[in-house]
């Protein structure tokens, strides 16, 4: 059999050499617990904090600003969480949008069942949030904004330095999560103006289970775990440093890979994009021209249904998907597509295509190849319940 | 049957039926695929198992499928299982009726949304577990449905209401396979599943069983009523007409000097209606509903079949006459213990199956 064909990039991606490099080396040789006092705890703490340099030169922070956590997740909880507790004397509005990841959104529905109030943000048809809906929501009690950089179904990248600009003005806290965003299109904590900002590091191929949050100096924040003094009292429990130091490397080489790459998940965004456009009848694009990010294409099959596509596909050896992962199972349609004004249906009939450095032209034909005679048999045999 | 290399899509419940039924397609170098359906259980209680519809039998269908080296897919058939199996079977109880909840969860979920779920993944054919054989009348081009050669296993009875159509896309791996053999056979392939539990007729029903599960489901549609005699005497109270069945003995709550079976549940009046032993008649013809023909095409006059009133119950010698549209009448050779409505009979001739439908509340 062929070898397979990993369209899935904004799930996960493979860890690179290089990344699998130091994360062998460090959890071999740099086993020490970062805290202890001897000559191995030393050892540990200093490849501990030259990753935090690394990571934190990454996104144009100072390097007491980046807490490593254990994944993206992780960080959107303690940003909302720990923003929103923090801040409780001062008032219990939050804004957010309809598009974040369920990350996001679950801390803000369990924060409402704490008796806290969240205004969800709508977004246009390019799966954008106005800026000026943000300025009408803020009341006097509100006290974090959270807006994600880029959507992770269809790519589109946000307002955030507009976002950033009137959370200053009106000195609300600010909180972005940017776990599809880094290592794909350039960020700079100090441009946007963000006060928090949420990374993982496998979507950058590095290893699974770490992440960090970027806390702006001065922000208040509580932590939502409780232990040990590490992280600057925000995230207790022994450093995995095997898996920063291989985050760190990873966020290093895509920031310095950054304008080949992009480059190289354009052309191949495009090529599957138009190619698919040529050749099958009726299928739309969802997101954003421009303003988005590289790796991800997001398109309509109406007649059809995602899931039955991606089964498809994935027999052929091709694995996409039909919107975040953690979504995969559930009968419900995309929120975020949605939240765009897709009707149910064409939003059921969505694939997301996530491409990566591994990926190819041929890649791209095999797709093509494959995809006409899925959408024309599926829309001959109609629409299943099961797919629903 | 599928030509070697061609796809076949099997549902695979976790059970030893369905798995050995998938390996038997994969030895036969068939494109096969193993799908799972999820028809209740989103919201199941951690580390509930039921028999066949949960997420738990889904772990146990994904592991045969890694082991015989296929690949595996759960597809959410919640919403088609609800409204075509579950609210079927609560309905029909608060209509004072006795349905077979697998006979549309047969019909409609897997061999029609399944069955298409499969076409749109290029699969002609389904596979499923049941005791039962399909074959091919030379003369008629009919798909005839036969029993399964073991009888003691035999499932056609759950099968009858499948459409010509259905049938010729139907594959039974299992139809002339012993029980035991395919204990064996799973135990051979190293199939953990071989000496799990039968799986139970109600799946979903959970362990607090149907009553309950219909008390629930439907809450405050159903009332108590009075208990009667045949000469319409009030003998006591009954607790919703869901909770009583034709021929039914225990559970009457009555202290009557001779045991009293039910004879009747009436939805008109709310009323439950018994009869003594020695008053309870027998059934000497049955107006059926929903007939669907299987072996043969309506008939224009009289067929010689044997009748099977409800699944397991031993066959008796009746004649099948069609009657306008999809109706027909069954005169029983000797009077028989009543059928309780919504019940399927099926019609049989030796082993194939004739035909079946539902039986009617009245006798014409």
């Amino acid at each position: 059999m062929e070898k397979g064909v990993y369209l899935d990039h904004a799930a996960t991606t493979p860890p690179r050499p290089e990344v699998l490099e130091v994360l062998e080396e460090t959890l071999s040789a740099t086993f020490g617990n970062a805290s202890s006092i001897h000559s191995f705890g030393q050892e540990a703490k200093r490849v501990l904090e030259e990753s935090r340099e690394k990571a934190a030169a990454a996104i144009g922070a100072e390097p007491g600003e980046v807490i490593f956590t254990g994944g993206g997740t992780e960080s959107d909880n303690l940003a909302v969480r720990g923003a929103a507790y923090a801040l409780r004397d001062r008032g219990n509005h939050l804004i957010t949008t309809a598009i974040e990841h369920p990350a996001v959104l679950n801390c803000c529905a369990a924060l409402e069942e704490e008796g806290f109030q969240v205004t969800y943000l709508p977004v246009d048809r390019e799966c954008r949030l106005e800026p000026a809906r943000v300025v009408e929501a803020i009341r006097p009690e509100t006290t974090l904004i959270s807006v994600m950089f880029a959507n992770n179904e269809t790519g589109t990248i946000q307002p955030i330095a507009e976002v950033g600009e009137i959370a200053r003005r009106k000195g609300v806290a600010f909180h972005s999560d940017a776990v599809q965003a880094v290592g794909k299109v350039p960020v700079d904590v100090n441009a946007l103006g963000v006060d928090m900002l949420s990374m993982s590091a496998h979507k950058i191929y590095g290893p699974k289970g770490v992440g960090a949050l970027y806390v702006r100096r001065g922000t208040a924040l509580r932590p939502i775990v409780y232990g040990g003094h590490h992280e600057h009292n925000l995230r207790p429990g022994t450093e995995n440093v095997g898996g920063i130091a291989a985050f760190a490397r990873a966020l290093e080489l895509a920031v310095e890979e950054l304008p080949g790459a992009t480059e190289h998940l354009e052309l191949l965004k495009e090529k599957l994009a138009s190619g698919i456009s040529e050749r099958i009848e009726r299928v739309s694009r969802n997101g954003r021209d421009g303003d988005c990010l590289p790796n991800i294409l997001n398109m309509s099959f109406p007649g059809t249904d995602g899931e039955a596509l991606l089964l498809n596909l994935d027999l052929l050896g091709i694995a996409v998907s039909t919107g975040s992962a953690c979504s995969s199972g559930a009968t419900e349609p995309s929120h975020v597509l949605l939240a765009m004004g897709l009707e149910p249906l064409m939003a059921q009939a969505s694939l997301r295509f996530s491409f990566g450095r591994d990926n190819t032209v041929e890649h791209i034909d095999r797709v093509l190849q494959a995809l006409p005679d899925i959408v024309n048999r599926l829309r001959k045999v109609g629409d299943s319940r099961a797919f629903r | 049957m599928p030509a070697p290399s061609e796809r076949v899509v099997v549902a695979m419940s976790g059970g030893v039926d369905s798995s050995v039924a998938a390996a038997i397609l994969k030895e036969s170098s068939l494109d096969v695929v193993g799908i799972g359906l999820r028809l209740v259980g989103s919201d199941e209680a951690p580390g509930e198992r039921r028999s066949c519809c949960g997420i738990g039998a889904m772990d146990d269908a994904r592991r045969v499928a890694e082991k015989l080296g296929i690949p595996f897919y759960v597809l959410n058939f919640e919403e088609v299982f609800r409204k075509a199996v579950v609210d079927y079977f609560v309905s029909s109880y608060l209509r004072a009726e006795t349905p077979n909840p697998c006979i549309p969860c047969n019909e409609v979920v897997k061999f029609e949304e399944l069955l298409r779920a499969a076409r749109g993944l290029n699969a002609p054919f389904l596979a499923t577990g049941h005791y039962a054989r399909v074959t091919r009348d030379r003369d008629s081009g009919r798909r005839i449905l036969e029993r399964g050669t073991d009888r003691s296993k035999d499932q056609s009875y759950f099968l009858y209401s499948l459409s010509q159509e259905q049938l010729a896309s139907a594959v039974f791996p299992l139809g002339e396979m012993e029980k035991k053999d395919t204990r064996e056979l799973a135990a051979c392939l190293g199939l953990k599943v071989h000496d799990k539990e039968e799986s139970q007729d109600v799946c979903f029903v959970g362990a607090g069983g149907y009553r309950s599960f219909i008390e629930e489901y439907a809450s405050g549609t159903w009332r108590t009523g009075p208990i009667l005699d045949d000469s319409g005497a009030v003998l006591g109270t009954h607790g919703g007409l869901h909770n009583y069945t034709v021929g039914q003995r225990r559970g009457l709550g009555l202290s009557t000097r001779e045991a009293m079976y039910v004879v009747d549940v009436d939805p008109v009046r709310n009323a439950v209606i018994v009869a003594p032993g020695s008053r309870v008649r027998g059934q000497e013809r049955l107006l059926l509903e929903r007939m669907n023909y299987v072996s043969i095409e309506k008939p224009g006059g009289p067929v010689e079949v044997t009748a099977v009133t409800r699944y397991r119950k031993p066959e008796v010698p009746a004649t099948l006459l069609p009657l306008d549209g999809c109706r027909a009448r069954v005169e029983f050779h000797a009077a028989q213990e009543p059928t309780a409505p919504g019940q399927s009979v099926v019609l049989y001739r030796g082993d194939e199956v004739v035909g079946g439908g539902v039986a009617a509340r009245v006798e014409e």
